[in-house]
């Protein structure tokens, strides 16, 4: 079983001004132990995708469609009580922006008991205990003394680390990371990826990583998905996508990168820029930047094609294979993982 | 935090003489002659010389400041001009009668203008939100020497359910908070005081909740599974501080009496005191009731800084 199945998810937001296509039909599967990374642009609904595996949004104003089971359970449509006992339990997020993610006015100790409390019903002590353990566990250096520091004491490295044990307090089977070490120096982002890798593996959950970055990519994926303008455009194991990606748009992410620009700058090397949510063309939303771009390319949006096995590209310019081998999306990839490079 | 309470303590002294000195000045600054409603208007300028040698106005006012806060530390603030009595006698049975509304119309105000402005703010948008925020303007634009009036004619004249002015019945000395011919006296001037406060606590409550539940770590609550209740103990936590504030200012307000509230029900507070102050220019009492006052204020906003600094460690800081 799929510890985590995300089929025909669409996201729109309405207001009162505008109605904003933020996920337009996405599709993903993520196996136990298994790394999945979300790679895009700004924009281009990664952050929503990911907080719809958690119901986050805000009700009133979002339209989700289509399915999300985690371990089996529905969670878009699970009751209220059932969606609070998988959050911080089942599944846990780490958000990008350490800084203002946690809350200023309780200690450390605190947020990450309080979690504990909530899912284990244990008491102030033993969550406290629990906290320390988890402080030592992400390598929170003098960690006792920590636990009752409170956000603003600590550097943006810290805090992610105090994220991290804080999403990890109820050992979760899939953990949603939304670009984790953006906010941090380069330095410090080596190091909390390096800690993330280990602990996924150490504690065989799931996870699902988003990024802009294909470098962290590569070190950390198992499978890679693509996304464009709230689609899916190429997804298949990391060696496959970025070796020898099939899309148009993937090459020219990969084309951006290898000139070694900043880690934490967007991709720009693609001209022209990511539609407007609000208006998608009615074709591929790629097409107007496309370098490969077809006459129908700006009426049909392309049906999903598999150059190899496993390897899905959305684009009117990909050659299919053969029909067999389209069942599987995401498949494992044993030995293909890269690593990454000694400290 | 005990360093941090000595400095604001610190702190607080040159403001509290900065204070005194606005205040003497104050009353110098404001026209008329403080001897001409007590001298006689036929009295020779030898005898106003003379009342003025005993007051001390003909000494430069660098001096008269320099004896007055002499004697004024020590708890001495003069002799009434209007009355004769001590300015300190005054101004103490004077704040107490405010402090006997403000008993009342504090929690009244603070408990309401709370409630509505932490229930709109976590409802931002949705209807509630709409009506409590009307009902916070109607609160902070209605004057409230008008609302104190309506309600006398109300409740004291057409149903003559309540008293409409003074303390307590004619002829009762002390008042008795476990009589109610004594506390009927307080409703309508409590009410009254109570509305503006209410508005404008209510309107800052609202605002600091909606924005404090826009920040990013409200999604990290959702995201560890809190309840909507506990995230919400965790928002109005935050959104506290800046209350607080408002809660330090209002209370000065509220303590500080209203001259138009105390006048328009005659409770002899220190609002009152001061209307009948000016209006006789007892410039003792002025600057007695005036300097007391002021440093309610300042107290108020000491503590104020501190329990703020009690719950949000980042102003310890500063
Ligand atoms: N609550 C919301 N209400 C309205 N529009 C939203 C909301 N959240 C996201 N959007 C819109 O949905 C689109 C996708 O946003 P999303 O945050 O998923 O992008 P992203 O891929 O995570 O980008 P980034 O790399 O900048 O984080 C954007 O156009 C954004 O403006
Ligand atoms: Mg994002």
């Amino acid at each position: 079983m799929p510890l985590a199945e995300v089929r025909d998810l669409y996201v729109r937001f309405v207001t009162r001004e505008a109605t904003v296509y933020a996920v337009n039909g996405v599709g993903f599967t993520v196996r136990p132990g298994e790394v999945l990374c979300i790679l895009g642009e700004s924009g281009s609904g990664k952050s929503v995708t990911l907080r719809a595996l958690m119901r986050l949004l805000p009700a009133r104003r979002t339209q989700i469609r289509g399915s999300v089971t985690v371990e089996g359970q529905n969670v878009l449509g699970m009751p209220r009580r059932a969606l609070r006992d998988l959050r911080g339990g089942l599944v846990a997020m780490i958000f990008q922006e350490p800084m203002t993610a946690l809350d200023p006015v309780y200690t450390v100790g605190q947020q990450i008991g309080e979690t504990i409390r909530r899912h284990t019903g244990c008491g102030r002590e033993a969550a406290r205990r629990r906290a320390l353990e988890l402080l030592e566990m992400v390598r929170i250096p003098s960690a006792a003394r920590r636990l009752d520091a409170y956000p603003h004491e600590l550097s943006g490295g810290l805090r992610q680390r105090v994220m991290i044990a804080m999403a990890l307090s109820c050992s979760p089977r899939l953990l949603l990371a939304d670009e984790p070490t953006t906010a941090l120096d380069a330095t410090v982002q080596v190091q909390v990826l390096i800690l993330l890798r280990r602990l996924q593996r150490e504690l065989g959950m799931g996870m699902i990583f988003v990024t802009h970055d294909l470098g962290v990519a590569a070190e950390i994926a198992d499978t890679v998905a693509v996304m464009y303008a709230g689609r899916i455009v190429e997804s298949g194991p990391v060696g496959q996508i970025l070796n020898a990606p099939a899309h148009p748009y993937t090459a020219g992410l990969l084309a951006s990168t290898v000139h070694g620009q900043s880690r934490d700058r967007d991709i720009d090397a693609i001209a022209g820029s990511p539609p407007d949510m609000r208006r998608l063309p009615q074709g591929c939303s790629f097409a107007p930047r496309c370098p490969l771009r077809m006459a129908e390319c700006r009426f049909a949006v392309p049906e999903p094609r598999f150059p190899v096995r496993g390897h899905m590209a959305a684009c009117h310019a990909v050659a299919h294979s053969s029909p067999a081998t389209q069942a599987a999306v995401t498949p494992t990839v044993a030995g293909s993982r890269a690593t990454i490079s000694a400290r | 935090m005990i360093r941090y309470i000595l400095r604001r303590i610190v702190y607080a002294i040159p403001i509290a003489f900065g204070v005194s000195v606005v205040c003497f000045s104050l009353v110098y600054i404001a026209p008329g002659d403080p001897l001409q409603t007590v001298m006689p208007p036929d009295a020779t300028a030898e005898t106003i010389a003379i009342v003025k040698h005993a007051y001390g106005f003909d000494r430069p006012l660098p001096m008269q400041f320099l004896i007055w806060l002499g004697r004024v530390v020590t708890g001495d603030f003069g002799v009434s001009i209007a009355t004769r009595r001590p300015v300190f006698l005054e101004v103490s049975e004077a704040l107490a009668n405010t402090a006997l509304l403000a008993m009342f119309a504090v929690p009244l105000a603070f408990f309401t203008g709370y409630v509505m402005g932490a229930v709109a703010g976590s409802f931002a948008g949705r209807w509630i939100d709409r009506v409590v925020t009307g009902a916070a303007v109607v609160g902070v634009s209605l004057p409230n020497y008008w609302l104190g009036i309506v309600l006398v004619i109300v409740f004291a004249v057409e149903y003559m359910v309540l008293p409409a002015t003074g303390m307590g019945p004619s002829g009762s000395t002390a008042f008795n908070l476990a009589q109610w011919s004594n506390v009927q006296f307080l409703v309508l001037p409590v009410i009254t005081l109570a509305m503006i406060p209410i508005g404008i606590l209510a309107r800052t409550t609202r605002a600091a909740v909606a924005e404090v539940r826009n920040q990013d770590f409200v999604q990290t609550l959702r995201a560890k599974g809190l309840s909507e209740w506990a995230v919400t103990r965790h928002v109005l936590k935050n959104a506290m501080p800046q209350v607080m504030a408002v809660m330090g200012l209002q209370f000065g307000y509220l303590l500080g009496g209203s001259i138009l509230v105390e006048t328009v029900f005659t409770w002899p507070g220190s609002g009152f005191l001061l209307s009948k102050a000016i209006i006789n220019r007892d410039v003792p009492v002025l600057q007695g009731t005036i300097l007391v006052l002021s440093l309610v204020f300042v107290t108020t906003n000491l503590v104020v800084d501190l329990l703020q600094s009690l719950i949000d460690p980042r102003i310890r800081r500063a």
